[in-house]
């Protein structure tokens, strides 16, 4: 049993850490508050090679480990999670689901560019209707005999906006319930596509997300991924492997908060000395650093059974939600550490803890995966 | 006015030049230093070690040249003398994108040996031109490029702030006080570079990082040499005496103080 | 008991500490042929040196120094003064130089040579501790500990901690580090001797880029310094009126040069320009770790901040806690009066 990370490994770390640290800081707090997209920097993680690391090599992808995904993500999102999660949707979601149950043809023409980060994906699942319970499809894919057509509105769609290649989960036989949802690859230059206005969240607001609504929009048959009725399926299986990239952003922003909330305490000082010497912030500490340490544990080893090719979907859940929930623990622990200087935006801890709100509702709700794990104890 | 040094400089066929980039292992700047029980020495437990700040930045401004040189430049070589602890630095390197990495397996012992056996190497192969940082984060030493060159006895310019090629040559600036000097030299020569040389160090890419598996690495024999200095023993600087507040309203008082206090006015 | 017997007998008691006698060579740059407090402090750092050791002290210079100039050297303790001029010497190269200071070192059987711990002397020194197969300590910032062994003290890890570096061999090249020794008068005959040496340069200048009307920041014994306290590039009047009453130099921290406020010469700190002045005043600047690792070696820094809390006054020998809006122009006032009265 090594716990060690490969040489590999921390270079990749590294890489990760340095650009956050002196490239994505510099701008973030900006970004933030105007919610502007971070165009540059994914130009930039693009040419270092983080929007595909994990794609094979023969698709033009990194073909980097999952662990080296986690540490990677991890230290970006301690920095700015906005950038994070077009990474996570990117690799984890719509680069995934393409390699693994894309037709040569389909990953010739989408996966490739998306590995070279030339262009960027998202992946629509969530409708108005239809969140934690993802079965309950209202967007419809009729069969036309030579192609499909496409209506209905996807919400909260990270990457709506900036992202050229859409994977779209529709139903096209109803009565077949969850077995008859298909998922399309769709390009969003395709007429009927139209975008809600840009929401106005709560946190990673750097990041676009909006409604996307279909009207009459034709998808070419060689467009479904898989066979017929394999969209559901395709749909949890590629979530399985999301979740260890979001697990990873709520572990980079609980990281991210310690790192702030004791290089703070080793500076303040009240009571006549430095804040950390007080036992009740040591102790707050103390905990924050254990949240971290097994949010890790746990995200590395669902990486590492996804990458042995062992089942991973019970260690990625876990890993989601307990580091999801810690995150909005730890966050919000920092900020009070900061005190005042906490809940101001020039600190940055205020920001994590907005962010970290939502890795506990997307990509499958804490209580989603709540539903995954108890299921699996019956197994 | 002739040029007296014209017979020197001989027409330089740019092209197939190589570039070796001296680089040293040091701890993270951000570690915090601890000193041994007997004072002897420092404490190396637990630090995270990097390549030199400066030394990155000799190497990603070689790198630079390389990519805009269009071929002239054939190849960057990164070198550097210790033990198998310092691989992962020549990795980095080479994850950079420098094209082979060398380590001479002996542990630095002073600046003088560690010029000494790179010069030996250097005699073996043969570059164009070198770089090597103006000084080390560690001890700080400030004299391995310019000893380099001595051994090799080859031009050196100290202080390059920045290395460009113009047509088939390369231009260096040294600073100077006040300003700074346009300068070249007959080659191969050492060039030891400063801050400015690169504006950032550059970060590796996945696909450097993928290659850098498959670049060589060797490892070198060191030869007989002996350093000519230690370092024998260490303190931790004095802890300076607390702040001596003056009232905003008593402004004089501070000159009073610079003045027969500190003797600075 | 005979005067022969107790000599005798003392020597058996009494044996002489017989010590190396180490006559020091040290070299002096000129800046367009005269010479700076620093290298005063160069020839009274050597001179020291071989007082201690029994030996003589000779300076070296090259280039175009009228004897007006070089006279001064003698002041501080050089009993002769080697001059080496030619056009192989016109420029700083340093194999040529460092083959002269050599040469010279051998020729006068000196087994130390001292040079500056600056832009120049970085250059030259290793190259002739190579020539002389010499232990070499840079930045040397204090006499020697020891002189058998020579064991000398400089700063490692960035300042962070103190070496103490021994030098096995016999020959032994220092350089010294900016203000790290006083000014001691140790007035002899002046000698100058012109030093004849071949050397070849290969090494060329083809332009020269100096800024000369500003006060040199790295020369400056005072430097008046703002930081983002200042709020706003509009301010800078009274900091400059501070600096011109005192004849400081200005400068500034890395955020008001990033901000456009101030050119980038002025930008002191861990990535800027690292100086020593006697006194540094720091106006409106935090004191983050980097731009104290700029200002470190001053002498002397005064803080003025209004945020009693700021890490500056951890690093500063005076400190005020105020509004720079108030206490700027007070400052001002204050100066021009001491400058009247003194």
């Amino acid at each position: 049993m090594n716990f060690e990370y490969s040489e590999e490994q921390i270079m990749i770390q590294q890489a990760a850490r340095d650009y956050a640290q002196r490239e994505l800081i510099k701008d973030v707090t900006e970004r933030d508050e105007k919610a502007e997209f971070p165009t540059e920097h994914i130009k930039n993680l693009a040419e270092l090679g983080f929007l595909g690391m994990l794609v094979g090599e023969e698709w033009d992808g990194g073909g980097m480990d999952t662990v080296s995904y986690v540490l990677a993500m991890e230290e970006i999102s301690k920095v700015d999670a906005s950038a994070s999660v077009v990474m996570s949707v990117n690799n984890s979601l719509v680069c995934y689901g393409l390699e693994k149950y894309g037709t040569d043809a389909q990953r010739e023409k989408y996966l490739k560019p998306l590995a070279r980060g030339e262009k960027i994906g998202a992946f629509l699942l969530s409708e108005p209707e239809a969140g934690s319970d993802a079965t309950k499809q209202r967007t419809t894919a009729v069969d036309k005999g030579d192609h499909y057509l496409i209506n209905g509105t996807k919400n909260w769609i990270t990457n709506a906006n900036s992202a050229s290649t859409y994977l779209v989960i529709a139903h096209t036989h109803p009565e077949k319930g969850h077995r008859g949802i298909n998922a399309f690859i769709v390009e969003k230059d395709t007429p009927g596509i139209t975008l809600g206005p840009h929401e106005n969240k709560m946190g990673m607001r750097s990041s676009d997300t909006h409604s996307v609504m279909f009207t009459d929009v034709i998808v070419p048959k060689e467009n479904r991924i898989g066979e017929d009725g394999f969209g559901f399926k395709f749909a949890m299986k590629t979530l399985e492997g999301g979740r260890i990239g979001i697990a990873s952003q709520a572990l980079g922003l609980a990281s991210g908060a310690l790192e702030r909330a004791l290089q703070y305490s080793l500076e303040r000082k009240a009571f006549g000395t430095e804040i950390f010497n007080h036992q009740s912030l040591a102790f707050k500490l103390s905990d924050m650093a254990v949240k971290v340490e097994n949010a890790r544990n746990l995200c590395i080893k669902a990486a590492w059974l996804k990458d042995q090719g062992l089942p991973y979907g019970t260690a990625s859940a876990m890993a989601k939600q307990y580091a999801a929930d810690i995150a909005m623990e730890v966050t919000t622990e920092a900020v009070q550490i900061h005190g005042g200087y906490g809940y101001v935006k020039e600190y940055h801890v205020e920001r994590l803890m907005r962010e970290a709100k939502l890795t506990q509702i997307y990509e499958g709700t804490s209580e989603v995966q709540k539903i995954i794990i108890s299921r699996s104890l019956l197994k | 006015m002739s040029n007296p040094m014209k017979t020197v400089f001989h027409p330089l066929k740019f092209k197939n030049m190589k570039i070796l980039v001296c680089i040293s292992n040091v701890p993270d700047t951000t570690t915090k230093i601890k000193l041994s029980g007997d004072k002897k020495s420092v404490d190396m437990t637990g630090v995270q070690w990097v390549i030199n700040p400066w030394d990155e930045l000799a190497l990603t401004r070689a790198m630079e040249l390389k990519e805009k040189s269009g071929g002239k430049i054939e190849k960057v070589t990164a070198i550097t003398v210790g033990d198998k602890i310092c691989e992962p630095i020549l990795r980095k390197a080479l994850a950079v994108g420098a094209d082979n990495a060398v380590r001479i397996d002996a542990v630095a012992s002073d600046d003088y040996y560690v010029a000494a056996q790179m010069a030996e190497y250097v005699k073996k192969e043969s570059f164009d031109m070198i770089f090597a940082g103006i000084e080390s984060s560690d001890y700080n030493g400030s004299a391995v490029g310019s000893m380099l060159s001595e051994f090799l006895d080859i031009p050196s310019i100290s202080s390059v702030s920045n290395v460009d090629f113009e047509g088939d040559s390369f231009v260096m600036k040294r600073t100077i006080d006040g300003g700074s000097e346009t300068v070249d030299a007959a080659l191969p020569m050492v060039a030891v570079v400063q801050k400015g040389i690169a504006i950032d160090p550059r970060i590796p890419a996945m696909r450097g990082i993928m290659m850098a598996r498959k670049k060589p690495l060797s490892v070198e024999a060191p030869v007989d040499i002996e350093a000519t200095s230690e370092f024998i023993e260490f303190e931790m600087p004095q802890p300076k005496p607390p702040v001596k507040m003056v009232d905003a309203e008593n402004v004089g008082e501070l000159f009073s103080l610079l003045h027969e206090e500190a003797k600075v006015l | 008991m005979s005067y022969l017997a107790c000599c005798t007998k003392k020597l058996k008691y009494y044996k002489p500490l017989k010590k190396k006698k180490m006559s020091v060579l040290v070299y002096l740059e000129n800046w367009d042929g005269k010479f700076k407090k620093s290298s005063f402090e160069l020839v009274s750092y050597a001179h020291s040196i071989a007082e201690n050791n029994g030996g003589s002290t000779i300076a070296i210079s090259i280039g175009e120094v009228e004897n007006s100039e070089l006279e001064k050297l003698a002041q501080y303790g050089a009993s002769k003064v080697l001059t080496v001029s030619g056009e192989t010497f016109k420029n700083l190269d340093s194999s040529a130089y460092a083959q002269a200071i050599a040469s010279a070192a051998q020729a006068n059987a000196c087994s130390v040579v001292v040079l500056g711990h600056n832009n120049t002397g970085k250059g030259i020194a290793p190259r002739v501790a190579v020539k002389l197969k010499a232990g070499f300590v840079g930045g040397a910032t204090d006499l020697p500990k020891s002189y058998d062994p020579m064991v000398i003290r400089k700063n490692v890890f960035n300042g962070k901690a103190i070496g103490y570096q021994q030098i096995n061999s016999d020959n032994k090249v220092i350089t010294l580090m900016q203000n790290s020794y006083k000014i001691i008068e140790n007035a002899t005959d002046f000698n100058s001797e012109a030093f004849d040496v071949s050397a070849e340069s290969k090494t060329r200048v083809n332009s020269v880029n100096k800024v000369t009307d500003k006060l040199l920041l790295t020369d400056a014994e005072v430097v008046v310094s703002g930081g983002r306290g200042m709020k706003s590039a509009d301010n800078w009047g009274p900091l400059e009126e501070l600096a011109q009453v005192l004849g400081a130099a200005t400068a500034c921290s890395r955020p008001v040069s990033d901000e456009g406020w101030r050119g980038h010469e002025e930008h002191v700190g861990q990535t800027g320009k690292i100086i020593a002045p006697d006194l540094y005043i720091a106006l409106g600047i935090s004191g983050a770790i980097q731009h104290i690792a700029g200002v470190s070696s001053s002498k002397v820094i005064v803080a003025v901040n209004n945020d009693p809390e700021a890490p500056v006054f951890e690093s500063a020998d005076y400190g005020i806690v105020g509004d720079l809006r108030l206490v700027l122009p007070k400052l001002v006032e204050e100066a021009k009066a001491f400058k009247a009265n003194n």
